[in-house]
């Protein structure tokens, strides 16, 4: 037989990782449930208090919480009313669905992610080693992580969550990582010079001072998080891009624009209430002199 | 021992520093380092001597090493190699705990670009070094707002930095140094970044509270007039090796190289020297009320001028002409001590700048007294004419050998007993 150019690396890959998956479904399957019940826990309890008040109660919030974080009554007043448009499009229901796995994935990748970016700012070798992963998180298509995930977790909002939150994680780690390393140095220096510990120096000037910059990535993640919605829908995570999707299998083209308009609605109101949130917090924070 | 021993500390700069050391010990240079290994040398065996309770300045310009050395002190860098001795006990030899505990309560620092925290109000950020040691809201609160009032910023408590000017902004840096009570203080080129205005009111303020606190403060300049105005003692650093090491009257008088000249010979020193460095012995004492023995002093010393002492304190000044004029009429003489005349003394603290008029305008050598009004030396224009000028910076053997002149006759003449006629 002739020599061949190119050896069949792909066959192995795809059985390896077919057995791997396999083994992982037979042998840790329960492990992976229980991460999953831990999740699926706090996402039904947040799900069913969005969706079981009163819509009005909502609208107020999302009013008062546009004001805490902007201190602007006009800026609330704009955001309430989107909301509440929302509501006239008949997909309240859906954007609470959508908001909660929102608000749990936001949630869980700040937790991975703010120290993943402290550890990255801290060493230039750890940061060399998850560069090349987070690019990797950011422009592997999200099915293929969508299949095994699916699997070990079952179809639904679970591995929704996690697929949301490996493709909105990355701008929150590099960002925080940014933020840490460009506290002035100078200010680093004088709190250690003050005798601070590591910890002292990074909860009492880092973390503060990098706060903008660490705001500034919750909002990306939000964003990404929320360009998920409708692949998310895909492996049974119900919301608004469950009526995207059905518009798309029914040929409903209104239908996909009523779901469309209700993603970009929500994307306008996180990400003013971050952006506002994250600009009130430049205010002492830059150095002058 | 001095409160602060630098012991031989040399720093390299690179990715094998330790590698390096030999070469640099065994005399390679900086330039010949850098081109042969790309290791920068820092500092080259610094050792200095810090005294309790002095302003030390290490001066330098920019590349000198000066921010690095102090750096070592606190060891925010530590040193490739060489010793600090703090009391006697080696910093380098702390453990991260201990040198943690050592920066809390033994040194604080005040820095060229303030390093103020931007989120923290005024009263938070002075309040910093305390909240480190772990001490209650409350009373480290109670302290920061002493220390505020201290520096002259009561009723900006609750400012942020960005709101204040550099040099109010720079007040906090000295109050949150001075907040943690620690007897050394590290001032890195602390007023560099200030007005010159602003920044000579910080030097009298850092004085004025020097003489009541009593610090040990290491301040780092490039400013030479800055250095001669505040410090006790000035070491001057260049390409991370000591120039030269001494009182302000020794630099300006004794420059060691021909760095220091340069750098000395632009100082207005009339400003800075004061009337003891540049006084002379009188020419003759008179220790008797007798006017007519003080007359035949004058005349068997061949001198015009006589000064008159009663019981150590100087009375004042006769000249041999209007003591033959006085003798010669009739009737009794009065008081020697009495009719001496002291209106033109100058006290021994005294500029050079504030003693010239008085020096220029009297026909003698214009008495130096000090406080308890005894008479320590005699001023006279042609001294003072000599140590004002500036040492020529390119011919420099007679250069060296005026200066060398001009040490023997202004600093160490006064000191010479022998010197002295004493008449009585």
């Amino acid at each position: 037989m002739a020599f061949d150019v190119f050896p069949n690396f792909g066959k192995p890959i795809r059985t390896s990782t077919n057995d791997l998956v396999d083994f992982l479904v037979v042998n840790y399957g329960d492990g992976f449930e229980a991460f999953s019940n831990s999740i699926l826990f706090l996402l039904v309890r947040l799900e069913r208090l969005l969706r079981g008040a009163d819509p009005v109660i909502i609208l107020v919030c999302i009013g008062l919480i546009t004001f805490a974080a902007s201190r602007r009554w006009g800026l609330s007043a704009v955001m309430v009313a989107a909301m509440w448009f929302i509501g006239t499009l008949g997909l309240w229901e859906k954007a609470m669905q959508t908001v909660a796995i929102l608000l749990v994935a936001v949630f869980i990748s700040v937790i991975i992610g703010v120290p993943l970016g402290v550890i990255s700012a801290r060493s230039n070798r750890f940061r060399a080693l998850l560069n090349p992963v987070l690019d990797l998180m950011q422009t592997i298509p999200s099915f293929v992580y969508l299949i095994p995930a699916a699997m070990l977790f079952g179809l639904g909002k679970v591995p929704a969550i996690l697929a949301t939150v490996i493709y909105a994680a990355p701008p929150l780690i590099r960002l925080t990582d940014l933020g840490i390393r460009y506290v002035d140095a100078e200010v680093v220096e004088a709190s250690r010079a003050f005798g601070a510990t590591r910890w002292q120096i990074l909860k009492g000037v880092q973390i503060p001072l990098a706060l903008p910059s660490i705001m500034q990535g919750i909002n990306q993640t939000m964003m990404m998080a929320l360009a998920m919605v409708v692949i998310a829908s895909m492996i049974g995570a119900r919301g608004v891009g469950e009526t995207v999707l059905l518009g798309l299998q029914r040929n409903d083209a209104g239908q996909g624009l009523l779901g469309g308009l209700a993603i970009v609605v929500l994307a306008v109101v996180f990400d003013r209430i971050t952006q506002s949130a994250g600009q009130r917090m430049q205010a002492h924070r830059k150095v002058t002199g | 021992m001095a409160l602060i021993e630098v012991q031989n500390i040399t720093k390299i700069f690179g990715s094998a520093p330790d590698r390096e050391l030999a070469k640099v010990k065994d005399g390679m240079g900086k330039d010949q380092l850098l081109a042969e290994t790309g290791h920068t040398l820092g500092l080259h065996d610094v050792s200095l001597s810090i005294e309790k309770g002095e302003i030390f300045v290490i001066m330098g310009l920019s590349g000198s090493g000066k921010s690095t050395l102090i750096r070592h002190f606190n060891r925010l860098i530590e040193p490739t190699d060489g010793h600090i001795l703090v009391d006697g006990m080696d910093v380098m030899g702390l453990s991260m705990k201990e040198l943690e505990d050592f920066r809390r309560h033994r040194m604080s620092m005040v820095f060229q670009r303030f390093g103020l925290m931007p989120h923290r109000t005024v009263v938070q950020n002075v309040a910093y070094g305390l909240e480190v040691q772990g001490i209650a809201k409350a009373d480290r609160e109670k302290t920061a707002r002493e220390w505020i009032e201290t520096v002259g910023l009561a009723g900006f408590e609750d400012q942020y930095p960005s709101q204040l000017s550099g040099g109010m902004q720079q007040r906090v840096g000295l109050a949150r140094a001075l907040a943690t009570d620690a007897d050394i203080l590290l001032m890195d080129e602390a007023f560099s970044a200030l007005d010159p205005l602003i920044r000579s009111q910080m030097q009298d303020q850092l004085v004025e509270l020097q003489e009541k606190l009593h610090k040990t403060i290491v301040f780092i300049t490039h400013d030479l007039d800055e250095a001669l105005r505040i410090g006790d003692k000035i070491a001057i650093l260049k390409d991370g090796v000591l120039s030269q090491v001494g009182t302000p009257p020794e630099i300006l008088l004794e420059p060691a190289d021909d760095y220091v000249r340069a750098f000395v010979r632009d100082v207005n020193r009339a400003r800075v020297l004061t009337v003891d460095t540049v006084m002379q012995p009188p020419a003759l004492r008179i220790t008797h009320d007798n006017m007519e023995k003080a007359l035949a002093d004058m005349r068997r010393h061949d001198e015009d001028f006589g000064y008159v002492i009663e019981n150590k304190e100087f009375r004042g000044i006769v000249t041999q002409e209007a003591l033959a004029e006085e003798v010669a009429k009739p009737g009794d003489s009065p008081s020697l001590y009495a009719f001496a005349d002291d209106s033109n003394a100058v006290e021994l603290e005294s500029t050079l700048e504030e003693a010239l008029p008085t020096t220029l305008e009297a026909d003698y050598p214009v008495p130096v007294v000090c406080e308890d009004g005894r008479l320590m030396g005699v001023l006279s224009p042609e001294e003072m004419g000599s140590v004002l000028t500036p040492p020529e910076e390119h011919s420099e053997e007679a250069d060296d050998g005026t200066e060398e002149k001009a040490k023997d006759e202004q600093v160490e003449a006064p000191a010479k007993p022998h010197a002295l006629k004493e008449a009585s």
